[in-house]
């Protein structure tokens, strides 16, 4: 039997909007993942120990600061260094779309603009987790 | 037969009558509700407002309970301010988009810090990293200060500050900016938003724990009191509220029962009510259901009058008057064909204005992909002064008044934020609750809700779930300079290369002690200012002192 996808919903760097990351966590829940939400302000560093310690499958970050280009791919990097590059991570937010080719080349699987569907977000992860779930 | 029994009878035969023309004809809907997801009648008449009493529920404008406003002749005395929130990058940066909105024709000033400065961090921080500038300006001194005023006369212009967890650090910085402007602080006008506890709910810059907290709140009532009369010592906010998911029965619920914790706390502390009570201010949200958002304006100056006469005994009529800023809804613009995001503006600034607000901000069209542009917030402000000089809605008070809609809106919204504030009371106030989680678990459900109505399409978000097209990526979106951190820090260094070290190491050692006595903080916070410490030396002090907030994390 396939096990639980395993997902952590962080908030990188000082902003307190966190009405997207506590909606995304939720429906991720009810669509029968296991759901961690980090709470905010979290340093790549934080965010990184929990997703390791949680041994999740999963990474999503949500920032509305403007600061995701110097934060998720610290994040992407710190995985790296712990060895666990399997980890998808994909992040959300108010993102400028020129933003987005430079995080992808950092390992940032893909960015969900305002306005996506949580199905979307589901269907993304359930498409693209790496680590095997039997 | 009364007047009420013979509309009963002809209500009752139109309603048959209809209800089987329904049958080939259906409505839309099988129910109509408003945006917050209260059933909506076919069509209200006066059997809705049987037991209607003009002067106890409405009153006249300027007079208790304030229904129709706080002041007698409300816009045809004098318009709302238009003050539209701006700051980003440096104090230079900030300073010059200031002058450029005063120049078309802003009438009050409206600061945006960046993260640090909200959560008491300098620029040099680790945690500021990739903050800096981002969101706001970036304020580590008085000298960055000094610079954002600059060719401001603060006499002249109303300043409203977002600040809150360190509110009593910048606003003490603006007082030492007036003073150097040769400026006195009782000359001073403005707001600083100073509301901690939906810091906790909803919005997220919280530095140290409630009683702290409050402690430093209630200070800055006492010292304003006294000292900066004209000054607006709290934004009692239910904006954020309603931008994290409430309803507009929640949003006005939760920010009411947030401004009866802080006169309660003032009173412990204390204070007179009548002291402080007429400088406490409002801030509200609009959303698109123009009249569910003119009714909840209306229904919190009537709940709010109330419990200030009522239940706190307040004698002066200032103290019972809920004054209010509003913000157009940021949640409700879509980053999906954004030129429709000036319609959205508009209804809700239409919302405001027919709601008596004091000041507005108008959203610009382009705030769901980036701060926005110098064009896109003139559009934002040209929306407010054709609505004031173009529509006529400013021309009379209160029009919406007596509408049958309205005032059972206004009615039933009254109604359910008291069985909120009944519920909090019981739970033993807003600390309580929000420590509790109760609030915050509220409104996730509501935002919770609302995903799945769009998502289910039962709510419709025109070009986000339906009427889209294909887009090409927007152009020509603000950027804040990246080099805005770096800029900051070597200010940074020159400043703290340049200061009397041994008087900022004195006034720190002075705020300290006063932290850890029941004293005044204001006091030896502007000491610490006008030596030039930093604001994250501040607040390094009181986060030693205090400890910090640690939440309780759910979803």
């Amino acid at each position: 039997m396939e096990r639980k996808i395993r997902v952590l919903v962080a908030k990188p760097g000082l902003d307190g909007h966190d009405r997207g990351a506590k909606v995304i966590a939720r429906a991720l829940r009810d669509a029968g993942m296991e759901v961690i939400y980090t709470g905010l302000r979290q340093t790549p560093e934080q965010i990184v120990s929990a997703a390791i310690q949680e041994d999740v499958d999963v990474v999503a970050l949500s920032i509305l600061s403007g600061a995701h280009n110097h934060l998720f791919p610290r994040v992407v990097e710190l995985l790296k260094e712990r060895g666990a590059d399997d980890v998808l991570v994909f992040g959300g937010g108010v993102i400028p779309e020129e933003d987005i080719p430079f995080l992808k080349s950092k390992g940032i699987a893909e960015i969900f603009g305002p306005g996506t569907p949580t199905s979307k977000t589901i269907e993304f992860i359930r498409a693209n987790v790496k680590r095997p779930l039997h | 037969m009364t007047d009420f029994e013979k509309l009963e009878q002809e209500f009752k035969a139109w309603q048959a009558k209809v209800e089987k023309a329904n049958e080939k004809y259906p409505e839309r809907k099988k129910q109509f509700v408003t945006g917050s997801n209260a059933p909506v009648d076919r069509v209200y008449t006066p059997l809705d407002q049987k037991d209607f009493d003009y002067s106890s529920q409405l009153g006249l404008p300027g007079e208790f309970p304030y229904t129709r406003g706080v002041q007698p002749t409300m816009y045809r005395g004098r318009l709302w301010t238009m003050r539209q929130y701006a700051g980003f990058g440096t104090a230079e940066e900030s300073n010059t988009r200031y002058k450029y909105l005063l120049e078309q024709g802003q009438t009050g000033l409206s600061v945006a810090f960046d993260l640090p400065t909200q959560i008491g961090y300098d620029s040099d921080h680790p945690l500021s990293e990739g903050e800096v500038g981002k969101v706001g300006v970036a304020i580590d001194s008085l000298a960055d200060m000094e610079v954002l005023f600059d060719g401001i006369p603060l006499d002249k212009v109303s300043t409203s500050m977002t600040i809150n967890a360190p509110a009593a650090v910048l606003l003490a910085m603006y007082v030492a900016v007036a003073e150097k402007q040769g400026v006195s602080a009782q000359a001073l006008s403005g707001t600083i938003q100073n509301d901690i506890l939906k810091e906790y709910i909803a919005r997220g810059t919280y530095i140290f724990p409630p009683a702290p907290s409050m402690r430093l709140i209630t200070n800055i009532f006492e010292y304003c009191s006294k000292q900066v009369p004209n000054w607006n010592t709290i934004s009692i906010s239910g904006y954020h509220i309603r931008e994290a998911g409430a309803t507009a029965v929640q949003e006005v619920a939760f920010t009411i029962a947030d401004g009866i914790a802080y006169v309660e706390a003032a009173i412990k502390a204390g204070l007179d009510v009548d002291e402080f009570a007429p400088r406490l201010s409002f801030f509200f949200n609009a959303h698109n259901d123009l009249f569910e958002e003119v009714a909840k304006f209306r229904a919190a100056r009537r709940v709010w009058a109330h419990i200030m006469r009522d239940r706190f005994g307040a004698k002066n009529p200032k103290s019972w008057m809920l004054r209010f800023h509003t913000q157009t809804g940021g949640s409700t613009l879509t980053a999906q064909q954004p030129d429709n995001n000036i319609i959205r503006v508009t209804l809700q600034a239409l919302a405001a204005v027919l709601g008596g607000t004091q000041s507005l901000h108008t959203n610009s069209r382009d705030e769901a992909l980036a701060l926005p542009t110098e064009q896109a917030v003139r559009i934002a402000l040209r929306t407010q002064q054709i609505i004031a000089y173009e529509s006529g809605v400013a021309e009379t008070v209160d029009p919406l008044a007596g509408s049958y809609y309205v005032e059972s809106l206004t009615d039933r919204i009254e109604t359910e934020v008291l069985q909120y504030i009944k519920r909090i009371d019981d739970l033993g106030g807003a600390v309580k609750a929000i420590e509790q989680g109760y609030i915050q678990q509220e409104i996730q459900d509501s935002a919770y809700a609302w995903q799945m109505d769009v998502e289910n399409g039962e709510r419709v978000i025109v070009g986000l779930n339906k009427f889209q097209v294909k887009e090409n990526p927007p152009q020509g979106l603000l950027r804040v300079d990246p080099a805005v951190g770096e800029r900051q820090k070597q200010k940074l260094a020159a400043l703290k290369a340049g200061r009397d070290q041994k008087a900022v190491d004195s006034a720190l050692a002075s705020l300290r002690n006063a932290a850890s006595s029941s004293d005044n903080l204001m006091p030896p916070i502007l000491e610490a200012v006008r030596g030039y410490a930093t604001l994250g030396e501040i607040c390094s002090v009181l986060r030693e002192e205090f400890g910090e907030y640690r939440p309780n994390v759910m979803f």
